[in-house]
């Protein structure tokens, strides 16, 4: 399955348009990574435990996403786009969506 | 004495995050310097049209995030500039911080890939409101683009 973020792809054409597809997923840490975290407001330096936590949501999400237009028969997702937000103490959203398409070589 | 031992809290946790803060900030932009030099030759680049000479290239998501949070000195000198305006630079060079690193993890997934070029680079940046009843606890930033392969 091929994943861009642009919507012309060199040495491809678009066959088909099958729609949006979308996955989003909420995660959080635990609280004691929440407490840690609360010490590291008091001396700064970066998050590692919540880098790895969007990292994770966002293969999530993507994943979801790829199995959505797999569902439907794509075979590319184009024109990806990420959207994050906070949606409760310590729980971040991520989504992931695009449009899926039938691509085929030139 | 209440007030006294709270002000000494205070004094201890503006030290400790000046100190800290100060050290984590200088480390994290010598390292981020060294590692634009080195990814120089991925290029990233806005558009959404792939440059001239990339007719033919496979093409694929490259992505880098990170979370950076505040120390307790930037906090309270931006609660400090919050009463009379102005730029808080320290939030300037926390998100600067950011976005730089968030590129360079993306580069550095590209490179990897074997990609000569990132293009349709996009940001998207929001806060964790891990530590709730603080103003802001630490910004995350994830960058995104289509790497550009060369066949």
């Amino acid at each position: 399955m091929l994943i861009s973020n642009i919507e012309i792809l060199p040495n491809k054409r678009v066959v088909k348009h099958l729609g949006l597809v979308q996955g989003s997923t909420v995660r959080a840490k635990h609280a004691g990574k929440d407490i840690m975290a609360g010490f590291k407001n008091i001396f700064g330096g970066e998050l590692g435990s919540y880098t790895e936590l969007l990292q994770e949501s966002r293969d999530e999400a993507v994943q979801r996403m790829q199995d959505q237009a797999a569902a439907i028969g794509a075979n590319a997702v184009i024109n990806v786009r990420f959207s994050t937000s906070a949606i409760a103490a310590g729980a971040s959203e991520i989504l992931a969506y695009g449009t899926a398409v039938v691509i085929e070589d030139i | 004495m209440d007030v006294l031992i709270q002000l000494a809290i205070f004094l201890a946790l503006l030290a400790a995050g000046y100190a800290f803060g100060r050290r984590a900030e200088r480390r994290h932009y010598d390292s981020i310097r060294a590692r634009e030099d080195a990814l120089r030759h991925v290029l990233v680049l806005g558009e959404r049209l792939p440059p001239p000479g990339f007719a033919h290239c496979e093409t694929t998501l490259v992505a880098g995030s990170v979370v950076i949070s505040v120390d307790y000195f930037k906090t309270v000198v931006a609660g400090l500039r919050n009463l009379v305006g102005g730029r808080i630079s320290s939030y300037e060079s926390l998100l600067d911080r950011a976005r730089r690193e968030a590129v360079l993890r993306m580069q550095e997934r590209a490179e990897a890939l074997g990609a000569q070029a990132v293009i349709n680079m996009k940001f998207e940046t929001s806060r964790v409101s891990g530590n709730a009843g603080q103003s802001i606890g630490s910004v995350e930033v994830l960058a995104y683009g289509t790497a550009l392969i060369r066949t």
